[in-house]
C-alpha cells in the first residue's frame, strides 16, 4: 500500500517540481531521494518483527479500506521492493543520460513515477479491475517516454506502434474480462473467486481465457505477439528501453503468473500446451533473429525477448519453484540489462564492432559488460545462473512436456554466441572507434557498475538472499 | 432478451474494431477501431451484469453494479488513453506531415 501511493505522490510532486527547478540536476536529486523514501517504506510494510504477531496485517501508513481488490502478501511486497531498487540503480547509473533527452527532465521522472505506480498495482491486484487499471497506468506514461525525443523520427514511430499495438492489446484483454466475468457462474470479478468447478471450464470462459492469454502475451512481448518489440526498443531513447525492457516487462511476468495461478489455476493441465508452444516460438524466434543483428540496441531487444520466453517457463510450470525463479529471474535479468544498457548509452556507435577495444580504453566498463553479458548468458557464478536453474528445475518438477526443458537448454546455448560476440570485440578486437569516443564518466558511475556487477555475483553464489523473502 | 443477441452483437463490433486496425492505414482510423474494441467490451459487461442481476440478484443486489463501475473505469482509461494517443499523432504529423503508417518504415533493416 506505501509503495502505491507514495509512488503517486511523488510523481505529482516531481510534475509540480518542474516548474521550480532552477538547474536540470535538481531534479535527479528529487528523484532519487524520493525512491529512496518509498523504497524505506515499503521495506518497513514488508519486514514484520517478531512482536508483531497479526501476520496478517502489514505496517502502513496509510489504512485505505480497499476491499480486498488489492491483496498483499511478502511475495508481492518483496517484489515491489526488488524493482524499486532496480529503479534506484537506474536512476543512479543513467540520471545525466536522462537529462540529454530533452528540456522536460522533472517530467520524465514524474512519468517513470506513474509507470512504478502501476507496477505495484499490477503486482498486488486482485480483481479483473485492478488488473486492467495496473497495466495501464504501467502502460500510458510508457507511450510518452517511448516519444519523448520529439524530433527524431524514429522516436516517433516507435511511440505510435507502442500506443497502437498497446491499446490494441487492451482491448483485447477488456474482451477477455468481459468473457470471463460473464462466464462464471457467481458474477464476479475477484480472479480467486472465478468458480470453474470440477475442472471444467465454461465455453464463455474458455474464450476470455484465450483472449487474457494473447494479451498478456503482447504485454510481456511472447511471440506470435512480439513483433513490436524490436521496433519500439530500437526506436525509443536508449535510456527508456533500459526501463521498458527491465522493470515494466518484470512487472507484466508477475501480473501474468499471478493472474493465471489464482484465476485458471484449476485447470492448469487444460491451457497448459498452450503456454508450452508459446515458449517455445518466442525462445526460438528471439534466439534465433538476435544472432543477426548488427546494432547491439536492437540485439538486446531481441535479447529480452529470449529472455521473456525463459521467463515463461514459470507460467508453463505453475509451481512454488516457479514463482521463487521467476522473482530471482526479474532481479538477475533487470541487474544485468541495466548495467549494459547503462555501459552502451556511454558509445558513440551502436553496432558491435563500436566495441572493439574497449577493454584497453575504459578496463572498468570492459569488465563490468563482460559480468553482466555472462550473467544474461547464464554462465554459473552469477545470478542469470541461478534463475535459469530454478525455471528448468520447475519445469522439469511439473512433469509434462519434459521436450520443452531440452529445448530451453539449446536455446540457452544460441543465446551464448551473441553475447560472446560482444565479448570478443571488447577484449580481443583492436578498434579505433572506442579511441573517438568522447568519455562522459565520473568514478561514481564506475563505482556504481561494480556494485551492480558485485550483486549479480553476490546473488549467483546465495540466491536464497532473495527467495528466503519470499516466505517469511 | 436473450444474453445470445448481446454477444453476438459485441463480437460483430470486436470483429469490425480488429479487422479496422489490422488493414486500416489511416493513424486516426486505426485509433477509432480501437476505440470500437473497447465499447464492445463495454457493451458486453453491461450486458452480461443484467444478465447476473436477473439470476443472482435477490441473493447479492448489489452485484450487478460491479461491471458498471467496470464500464466506467474503461471509460476514464480510454479518455486517458485518447489524450496520450493523439499527442502523439499530432507530433508525427508536425515531423511528416501525414498520417499514414506506411511511411513509417524508418526501423524496418
Amino acid at each position: 500500500m506505501n509503495a502505491i501511493i507514495l509512488t503517486a505522490v511523488w510523481g505529482i510532486v516531481m510534475m509540480f517540481g518542474g516548474v521550480f527547478f532552477k538547474k536540470k540536476t535538481t531534479a535527479l536529486y528529487w528523484a532519487v531521494a524520493g525512491l529512496v523514501l518509498v523504497l524505506a517504506l515499503n521495506c518497513y510494510e514488508l519486514v514484520q518483527p517478531a512482536w508483531f504477531l497479526n501476520k496478517t496485517e502489514y505496517r502502513v501508513l496509510f489504512n485505505i479500506d480497499v476491499k480486498e481488490m488489492l491483496h498483499f502478501n511478502s511475495f508481492n511486497l518483496t517484489f515491489i521492493s526488488i524493482m524499486l531498487v532496480c529503479t534506484l540503480f537506474y536512476f543512479l547509473l543513467n540520471g545525466r543520460d536522462i537529462e540529454k533527452v530533452g528540456d522536460s527532465v522533472s517530467e520524465y521522472f514524474a512519468l517513470i513515477f506513474f509507470v512504478l505506480c502501476g507496477v505495484s498495482i499490477a503486482a498486488t491486484f486482485n480483481t479483473l479491475l485492478t488488473l486492467f487499471l495496473g497495466i495501464e497506468i504501467m502502460s500510458i506514461p510508457l507511450y510518452i517516454l517511448t516519444g519523448s525525443d520529439k524530433r527524431n523520427l524514429k522516436s516517433n514511430e516507435a511511440a505510435l506502434k507502442y500506443f497502437l499495438m498497446g491499446s490494441f492489446s487492451t482491448g483485447i484483454m477488456l474482451m477477455g474480462i468481459a468473457f470471463v466475468y460473464g462466464g462464471n457462474s457467481n458474477g464476479s470479478f475477484f480472479i480467486d473467486a472465478i468458480n470453474l468447478g470440477d475442472g471444467k471450464i465454461p465455453p464463455l470462459v474458455g474464450v476470455g481465457l484465450v483472449f487474457l492469454l494473447i494479451a498478456m502475451a503482447f504485454k510481456v512481448s511472447a511471440a506470435p505477439f512480439h513483433f513490436w518489440t524490436p521496433d519500439v526498443y530500437d526506436g525509443a531513447p536508449t535510456v527508456f528501453t533500459s526501463f521498458m525492457a527491465t522493470i515494466v516487462k518484470a512487472a507484466g511476468f508477475i501480473a501474468f503468473i499471478r493472474l493465471f495461478e489464482n484465476a485458471f489455476g484449476k485447470v492448469h493441465l487444460q491451457w497448459q500446451a498452450l503456454i508450452a508452444v508459446i515458449t517455445a516460438a518466442t525462445l526460438l524466434i528471439g534466439n534465433i533473429t538476435a544472432v543477426f543483428q548488427q546494432s547491439v540496441k536492437r540485439m538486446l531487444a531481441y535479447s529480452s525477448i529470449a529472455q521473456a520466453g525463459f521467463m515463461l517457463l514459470a507460467i508453463f510450470a505453475m509451481n512454488e519453484t516457479a514463482k521463487e525463479g521467476l522473482v530471482l529471474y526479474a532481479a538477475a535479468y533487470s541487474l544485468a540489462t541495466i548495467g549494459i544498457f547503462a555501459i552502451l548509452i556511454k558509445m558513440n556507435d551502436y553496432t558491435i564492432d563500436g566495441f572493439n577495444g574497449l577493454a584497453k580504453q575504459q578496463p572498468v566498463l570492459a569488465v563490468t559488460a563482460a559480468v553482466f553479458l555472462l550473467s544474461l548468458t547464464g554462465i554459473p557464478l552469477t545470478a542469470g545462473f541461478q534463475a535459469k536453474f530454478f525455471m528448468l528445475v520447475a519445469a522439469l518438477k511439473n512433469g509434462h512436456q519434459h521436450w520443452l526443458v531440452v529445448f530451453a537448454v539449446l536455446c540457452a546455448a544460441v543465446s551464448a554466441y551473441y553475447y560472446f560476440k560482444i565479448i570478443q570485440a571488447i577484449f580481443f578486437k583492436e578498434g579505433s572507434d572506442v579511441a573517438a569516443n568522447d568519455w562522459d564518466i565520473s568514478n561514481g558511475f564506475k563505482i556504481l557498475l561494480i556494485i551492480v556487477s558485485m550483486l549479480i555475483i553476490l546473488l549467483g553464489l546465495f540466491p536464497t538472499l532473495i527467495t528466503e523473502w519470499l516466505h517469511y | 432478451m436473450p444474453i445470445n443477441y448481446y454477444i453476438v452483437l459485441s463480437v460483430a463490433l470486436f470483429s469490425i474494431g480488429i479487422i479496422g486496425v489490422l488493414t486500416r492505414r489511416n493513424a486516426i482510423i486505426i485509433f477509432m477501431c480501437v476505440e470500437l474494441m473497447l465499447n464492445a467490451a463495454n457493451l458486453l459487461l453491461v450486458a452480461f451484469s443484467k444478465m447476473h442481476n436477473l439470476a443472482l440478484g435477490l441473493n447479492f443486489p448489489t452485484l450487478a453494479s460491479d461491471a458498471q463501475i467496470f464500464v466506467f473505469f474503461i471509460m476514464v482509461v480510454a479518455a486517458a488513453e485518447v489524450s496520450v494517443g493523439l499527442a502523439i499523432i499530432v507530433m508525427i504529423y508536425r515531423n511528416i506531415h501525414s498520417v499514414d503508417v506506411n511511411f513509417l518504415n524508418r526501423l524496418k533493416n
